[in-house]
């Protein structure tokens, strides 16, 4: 059990500067995101994307700005626990405690939920058929490759991870390549290997072609794809690949009764409290009259939600106003050295 | 100004009056119609303002995908040769009467 001032739900740009925010009043905070990485949408939707409305940067990508909040958020040492998700709130003695699907506990007067529109996973098959093979044969992610050594493998995509993982399991399976169109958003060097690759028959690739259905008998047998000509062809299959990119799930924090009002959730504007105690929302999940969903409002209502967690986690102190130019605290806090 | 046609999978039809420059998804959120997503909110960089368009005269009258557009629709659910991105569609008056298909679902 971890015991914290704040937990903050969610890495990206909202949730690094309120973590920030939280260090310059000194409280401490553990960061808990799903994604392997530090960023959340700036990182996982649009790291090249130049970004032109963050006051005082004329222009950066979603990465450059990513890396810069990291730098700023750094003297504070805070936790980053990545690849996890908050599964589970209940709330003892006003305190609340939080688990996580990978068995973290943490025991927090606040929460902080920057959670954007919710976890990125990864989009699935459509077909009903396919749910039964999930985790199995029919995978949307690769742990490890040695599984595939030999057998016939069926790939759905035409981004990177479709076309490499093509590209790397053909060395030792049979690879089936289909996507929905001739034109690939991958790499252009890769799309040139696959080409090469179908055109010495190292690699079936089937283009204008989509799932229609999995077959088998208890094990995976063979999927059966359709064209929007309404031909249809069955390929052999002992597993299934799916590289769809990610899509926004909100997952648990549906169930935390935070009266959501379509995937947002209500707050206050002096705080940016919830309708719980002690749970604040900031950044892309939170609503309220005049809501704006840009990086800078993030900002300002993390700096807010901060000082309106200091009350619970220090009650018997009073927070005190102070500038970053003047007060020497602070600047203690930030390791500056003058 | 133009009048879209929304048409949710379910078959329940919505029609909205909407204005010059914004876009089709737009006019679907500020309405309240049900069936578009929008989690990027317009930057197209989330796939989730997917519409078929199933008129094949209003197909070819749609000013062409950009750069981009084609690339985000192969991460919709069920993306066909005559999906579209709503938040791609800036409405004008020559969209009056466009009638627009939601997919069954956006995630």
């Amino acid at each position: 059990m971890i015991k914290t001032d704040v937990v903050i739900i969610g890495a990206g740009p909202t949730g690094l500067f309120c973590a920030h925010q939280l260090g310059i009043i000194g409280l401490k905070c553990e960061i808990v995101d799903n994604l392997d990485k530090i960023g959340g949408q700036c990182i996982e939707l649009y790291p090249d994307k130049p970004i032109y409305d963050i006051p005082a940067v004329p222009k950066c990508t979603g990465e450059e700005l990513t890396n810069n909040l990291i730098e700023q958020v750094k003297p504070f040492n805070f936790n980053f626990h990545l690849s996890d998700r908050v599964q589970e709130l209940k709330n003892e003695n006003n305190k609340w405690l939080v688990k996580t699907i990978n068995g973290k506990e943490f025991e927090t007067p606040n929460i902080v939920i920057a959670g954007g529109v919710g976890s990125f996973e990864p989009r699935k098959f459509p077909t009903k058929s396919a749910e039964k093979y999930d985790g199995k044969s029919v995978l949307y992610s690769i742990k490890d490759k040695t599984i595939f050594k030999d057998k016939s493998v069926v790939i759905f995509g035409g981004g990177d991870s479709a076309l490499d993982w093509a590209i790397e399991l053909s060395n030792s399976s049979k690879v089936t390549l289909v996507h929905r169109r001739d034109e690939f958003r991958g790499a252009p060097a890769s799309v040139q290997k696959i080409k090469e690759l179908s055109d010495n028959k190292t690699i079936d690739l089937i283009t204008k072609y989509s799932i229609k259905d999995v077959k088998g008998n208890g094990s995976l047998e063979s999927v059966e794809i359709k064209s929007e000509l309404g031909e249809s062809k069955v390929i052999k299959a002992d597993y299934v690949l799916g590289f769809f990119g990610l899509i926004m799930q909100l997952g648990p924090i549906a169930e935390w009764g935070l009266n959501l009002n379509k995937k947002t959730i209500p707050v206050n504007t002096e705080n940016f409290e919830t309708n719980k105690k002690g749970i604040f929302a900031i950044g892309d999940i939170c609503t309220y009259p005049g809501k704006l969903k840009l990086i800078l409002s993030g900002f300002h209502e993390g700096a807010l939600a901060a000082r309106g967690c200091f009350k619970y986690a220090r009650p018997d102190e009073k927070y005190r106003f102070e500038f970053t130019t003047a007060s020497s605290t602070i600047k203690d806090r930030l390791g500056v050295k003058e | 100004m133009a009048k879209i046609k929304y048409i949710e999978f379910n078959g329940t039809e919505h029609e909205a009056n909407v204005a010059n420059g914004l876009s089709v998804m737009e006019g679907a959120i500020q309405n309240d119609i049900p069936g578009i997503d929008a989690d990027c909110g317009g930057g197209m960089s989330c796939a989730t303002c997917h519409v078929y368009i199933n008129d094949d005269e209003w197909l070819k009258k749609l000013p062409e995908k950009e750069m981009g557009e084609d690339d985000m629709l192969d991460q919709a659910f069920e993306p066909k040769f005559n999906s579209r991105l709503s938040c791609q569609l800036i409405v004008s008056d020559d969209l009056d009467g466009l009638t627009v298909h939601m997919p069954e679902k956006q995630v």
